[in-house]
């Protein structure tokens, strides 16, 4: 650790030696997502085997070969699991590569790890930020070289995105790695990103481009054809927006689109294709499964198999795709088809088929067991006669004799399935309990998530301390598992939210049924029609529905002007309370007033009424007291009002609120009106200009309107010969 | 070569007052010194294109261009000259001459078109393609006209430069997106289905549509039924045709295909795709087709859309306001020389030899000086077009300006940047700049006048 630490410290600000700074990385061990559940419930997503490594070494090594030197290793979830295993491995011990540890429990999302990181100050350049789960084998010499130049030229260009050609489906609307589709604006000339939608809302049918766009660029690229890799180039100035602003989440959902949006600042984010290289991230269980067969078929060289990358046991290639260890023990009359991969010490039963697979170590497969594009983890046991298709079985899983995984079914670690027994399609099945409290939205994803850590800690340390015993306990004491998985069984089925279910096959390692890809061509087809029918209506394809999306949007005013009242009352009693300066509370009355969307009479207003509230509330026997008392209010107050009583409309709506109090709220004040009207006029805060407009606008009133005219009748008719008086003096002293 | 060719001359547009009149519709407006629409007549003569119909707005005007074309190009083109009633707009000037269209393809250009890209090309790509439309896209110019919708006269102020917004395919050969008039100004939306079809899409706010189009006719003429509150070809028709690409509701090729895509004869489909693959000059299918094949066998009917975009060397510019009629004016005696047909002498000017100048008179190149004009004394003369029978005093000065026949110009007159109609009197020391005259206004001795439009009062 000594080396890293020296790393850590070492920082300095003189541009010759930041230029001489080691190319940095941040990893983040942790997905921030729950796409991998129930498995992630056990370990880190980073360190699920894939293609009988842990992905993080994929990921790890890319780095290493890529020329960077320094990495940091943010774990988060099961941050234990993480940091002992890079201990145990080889990876502390390379001479020009340091990894590094940073820890942390309550990181929720990207932005908190990125904040965590930035406090820490450990990053001094430029840094590529990826998460554990990327498998790539691209150069990163071109892209930061692109990079630093584009930084010289324009401070502004802070991150690099890199980029791949990948045509996602036209039907399902989705990538292969079972993403969703992604729509990008891209300026050819420079490669700056100007729109990034990713999350698509597949009820709107169309991209909407800001005009201002164009006005730029003479002409811009819009993309449908491109995937995002998840690897970024950034600037240091990345860590420390992500600090300004606490409530960036996401990388791309908030981060990216932040500043897409923010033309305050004039961040850029700028794209970075790649053609021949290899880079993907694993997202979800399908893209697992696509990033599998793509390491066996090698795209991903120098990280296949039969290389010794890191510290694997070597595996040897054979004919059409097919990697054996050495003391496979395989019996005669069993085939193992192309594209598969069989790992050390496992046993393979007579008459039995495997194809387009993976399976771990030591695993031991029955006879007459047909195995089709499924992912078999280590220390698995399948007994005779089963038959499995495009699952994932993690470690230590029992298959009893006869069972039937269906497409899509997911075994977390060391469940058994009774003999028999059919697992039903997409079923994900777990020794935990589901959570019962399981939010597909993706809004609620992150807090979700931040609840699941507690938990799953929880858990997994039950499953570190007792290991084996959990599962005879579990045997013991619930009886609803061995019921759901046959004869024998171990484990719960998840069952599938609701909304979620439609989109199970999306996200699965199985492929895609027929029938839905005829349902979503289906859709394709209707949207297509409501397009062209919307557009022969609407020439200008639907211009008119944002605007009345828009209105439908907005709240009643009324209920915006309410709310913003009582934000604004409960401020001023705060002041009042605790003894809070005035500055500050205009301060937070400006605030306030900007995020309503409100006018500064509205705030003179709305301050008006918490000082006559303030002083109603003051204990009174009489009206005089109660004059009194808000006479002191609004002598203590004064300065405050006064601030938002410059214009003489404020002043207006200041009288006017007066009336409406008088004549709905607190009746008390109204035998009071003139007085306290003389009062306001003594005080300065309200002028005599104001008050006469106001009692011109009166004129024409309904007589129910004018009782408090006719109340400060004296006054008015006081104020309106007084100034005549004033002028001629003036004038006489002319 | 099967193809029809609509000229679509306008009538009195309302863009041009002063400069049109009753007596002088758009489509004989001159320049240099030839109506406008003598360059969109040989420049289609040139391409072999000589099956015309000329489609005039209005009885009067129509006879004026009826006499005009068979003075002009009676033994060399056959031209049939129709009259629609005024604001049918594009669409309806089409919906009018409807029975007269009968071949396989149209071709449809604005006769206020000055351009030297050849129709041709246009109707190459068209046919290449098997395309429903084809549109010829120019570079938009940099400064100058204001955009009109069509010759109905919406104009719209504009930021100079803009005039459409145009989505194309990565080998710039498929329209796939277009947003005119006042939809340019506005956030651009785009349909994903189409980006999905296709994956990847340019934007392009530098290019203009320069309403020169190549149809099909059956497509055309159901368009144009269906739809009968189509007003514009340029605004509703393309646009239409642009947006339902991927799901047609066009029969292609009349009625016998609809009935083979209903049968589903997958087979004959996927003959039809590499025939038209190898016509496209693709490897590959063309996404219309594969975002029209589904995965049982069932096909979506798509049709295609394509541009023509000329190169920037050419020269492509329509005649539709005041300010495209001074930049044509100048840039067909300069520039764009090879457009006027005339041979410039070697000070690169043009002065007929029937005209008179006085003496210490000079015309400076990249002027024109039209027959049986006089000039007097001491005058000067810079980029400007001078008509027929002129009588021009002495001390006059002309720069930047266009003036037709018959015009009297007193001595001592100055005129900047304007264009002075047919027969109009100038008197003495009148000083004009950035005005327009129109046909036989009497501006009085000693005017001075800046941006004004002088015209007689409409009867």
């Amino acid at each position: 650790m000594g080396a890293q630490k020296k790393g850590a410290t070492r920082f300095s600000e003189d541009p010759e030696e930041l230029a001489r700074v080691p190319l940095q990385a941040i990893l983040l061990a942790d997905s921030f997502t729950t796409k991998f559940r129930p498995i992630t419930l056990d370990r880190p997503k980073v360190l699920l085997p894939l293609v009988n490594v842990p992905m993080i070494n994929y990921t790890l090594a890319w780095l290493e070969s890529a020329g960077v030197e320094e990495v940091i290793v943010f774990c988060c979830a099961h941050s234990k699991q993480v940091i002992n295993y890079l201990e145990s491995s080889e990876w502390f011990s390379h001479p020009n590569f340091s990894v590094m540890t940073i820890e942390s429990h309550n990181s929720i999302s990207a932005g908190d790890a990125l904040r965590l990181i930035y406090e820490r100050n450990v990053i001094q350049g430029d840094f590529v930020l990826i998460s554990g789960d990327t498998v790539s084998n691209m150069s990163l010499t071109q892209v930061l070289k692109e990079h630093k130049e584009r930084k010289k030229k324009d401070s502004n260009a802070i991150m690099t995105m890199i980029i791949k050609r990948s045509k996602s489906s036209s039907i399902i609307q989705q990538s292969r790695l079972g993403t969703d589709e992604l729509f990008m604006a891209i300026d050819p000339n420079t490669k700056q990103l100007l729109y990034y939608e990713d999350k698509a809302d597949h009820s709107k049918g169309a991209i909407c481009l800001d005009k201002l766009l164009l006005t730029d660029n003479p002409s811009i690229s819009l993309h449908n054809d491109k995937q995002d890799c998840y690897i970024d180039i950034c600037s240091p100035e990345v860590l420390s927006l992500f600090t300004d602003n606490f409530d960036y989440q996401h990388l791309r959902r908030h981060f990216v689109k932040g500043l897409l949006v923010d033309d305050i600042m004039g961040y850029k984010v700028f794209t970075h294709e790649i053609h021949s290289n290899y880079a993907a991230r694993i997202d979800n269980f399908r893209s697992y499964g696509s990033i599998s067969k793509d390491i066996i078929q090698r795209w991903t060289y120098p990280f296949v198999p039969d290389v010794k990358f890191f510290g694997n046991s070597a595996i040897k290639l054979e004919r059409q795709g097919m990697y054996r260890a050495s003391d496979v023990v395989q019996s005669r009359s069993a085939e193992v088809g192309s594209f598969t991969v069989i790992g050390n010490g496992t046993r393979i039963g007579n008459n039995t088929k495997i194809s387009n697979s993976v399976v771990g170590e030591g695993c031991t497969i029955g006879s007459n067991v047909s195995i089709e594009g499924s992912y078999i983890w280590d220390n698995v046991i399948i007994e005779d006669g089963c038959k499995l298709m495009h699952s994932i079985v993690c470690d230590g899983v029992v298959i009893k004799s006869g069972a039937v995984l269906d497409p899509g079914v997911v075994l977390s670690f060391k469940v058994i399935i009774g003999q028999q027994f059919v697992v039903p399609s997409y079923s994900k099945v777990s020794l935990f309990q589901q959570p019962t409290k399981q939010d597909s939205d993706e809004e609620l994803e992150y807090a979700d998530n931040s609840s699941g850590i507690v938990e799953n800690s929880s858990m997994a340390d039950t499953v570190d301390k007792s290991n084996g015993q959990l599962t005879s306990e579990l045997l013991d004491e619930e009886c609803g598992p061995t019921y759901e998985l046959g004869t024998g069984g171990v484990g719960y089925i998840w069952s599938i939210c609701e909304g979620s279910h439609e989109e199970e096959w999306r996200h699965s390692i199985a492929p895609i049924p027929a029938d839905k890809l005829a349902e979503a061509m289906q859709t394709t087809d209707d949207d297509l029609e409501l397009l062209t029918q919307d557009g022969s209506v609407l020439p200008p394809s639907g211009e008119l529905k944002p605007d009345s999306n828009y209105s439908d949007d907005n709240e009643d005013p009324r209920d915006v002007s309410i709310y913003f009242e009582k934000e604004v009352e409960a401020t001023f009693l705060r002041a009042v309370h605790e003894n809070i300066k005035e500055d500050n509370v205009i301060l937070e009355v400006n605030s306030l007033r900007l995020s309503y969307n409100k006018l500064f009479t509205d705030c003179a207003g709305a301050i008006f009424y918490s000082l006559m509230k303030l002083a109603l509330e003051t204990p009174h026997s009489s009206p005089s007291e109660l004059c009194n008392s808000t006479m002191d209010v609004v002598t203590k107050w004064k300065k405050l009002l006064k601030s938002y009583l410059t214009d003489i409309d404020e002043q207006i709506e200041v009288i006017q609120k007066f009336e409406e109090i008088c004549l709905e709220s607190a009746k008390e004040f109204s035998p009071l009106f003139s007085k306290i009207l003389f009062h306001l006029y003594d005080k300065d805060l309200i002028q005599e200009d104001a008050i006469l407009k106001w009692d011109d606008e009166k004129k024409n009133a309904d007589e129910a309107d004018k009782v408090f005219v006719k109340q400060s009748e004296k006054f008015i008719q006081w104020l309106r010969e007084a100034p005549e008086e004033d002028d001629e003096e003036e004038d006489e002293e002319e | 070569m099967d193809f029809q060719v609509v000229v679509l001359a306008g009538g009195t547009s309302k863009n041009l007052i002063p400069l049109v009149s009753k007596e002088v519709p758009k489509a004989l407006l001159p320049v240099a010194n030839r109506p406008v629409l003598s360059y969109v007549l040989e420049h289609l003569e040139q391409s072999n294109l000589k099956d015309l119909i000329v489609v005039v707005e209005g009885q009067e005007a129509a006879a004026l261009v009826g006499n005009w074309i068979s003075g002009a190009y009676v033994d060399r083109l056959h031209v049939e000259v129709a009259a629609v009633p005024e604001d049918v707009g594009t669409a309806g000037s089409l919906r009018a001459i409807a029975h007269h269209l009968t071949a396989k393809d149209i071709m449809v250009v604005s006769g206020d078109l000055v351009s030297d890209v050849p129709p041709g090309a246009v109707a190459a790509a068209h046919r290449r393609h098997d395309a429903v439309v084809t549109a010829m896209l120019s570079s938009a110019p940099v400064s100058g006209p204001s955009e009109s919708g069509s010759s109905t006269g919406k104009d719209k102020t504009k930021k100079p430069g803009r005039y459409n917004i145009i989505g194309l395919d990565p080998t710039r050969q498929f329209l796939l997106y277009i947003a005119t008039g006042a939809e340019v100004e506005k956030d651009i939306r785009i349909q994903k289905s189409i980006l999905r079809a296709v994956g990847q899409m340019e934007i392009r706010a530098d290019l203009m549509d320069a309403h020169l189009y190549a149809f099909k006719r059956s497509v055309l003429q159901e368009v144009l039924d269906q739809k009968d509150t189509f007003h514009s070809l340029k605004q509703d028709v393309l646009p239409y045709l642009v947006r339902s690409q991927l799901k047609s509701e066009v029969l292609l090729n009349g009625a016998p295909q609809a009935e083979e895509n209903g049968n589903q004869k997958v087979n004959s489909q996927s003959n039809q795709v590499t025939l038209s693959g190898i016509l496209a000059n693709a490897s590959t299918p063309s996404f219309h087709q594969l975002s029209g094949l589904g995965t049982n066998g069932s096909t979506r009917r798509t049709h295609k859309c394509c541009v023509y975009i000329a190169d920037n060397s050419k020269y492509c510019l329509r005649l539709n306001s005041i300010q495209a009629f001074s930049d044509i004016n100048r840039d067909v005696i300069g520039e764009a020389s090879r457009l006027s047909g005339y041979s410039f002498s070697p000070q690169n000017n043009i002065i007929h030899p029937s005209a008179e100048l006085g003496l210490k008179t000079t015309v400076g190149p990249h002027c024109m000086l039209g027959e049986g004009s006089q000039m007097g004394d001491k005058c000067s003369v810079k980029r400007s077009v001078i008509g027929r029978h002129c009588r021009i005093g002495s001390n006059v000065k002309v720069a930047n300006s266009v003036i037709m026949n018959h015009v009297t110009i007193g001595d001592g007159c100055s005129i900047q940047g304007s264009v002075i109609c047919s027969n109009v009197q100038l008197q003495e020391r009148v000083n004009l700049k950035d005005c327009q005259v129109g046909a036989g206004f009497v501006v009085t001795a000693g005017s001075d006048c800046k941006g004004e439009a002088l015209a007689k009062k409409e009867k």
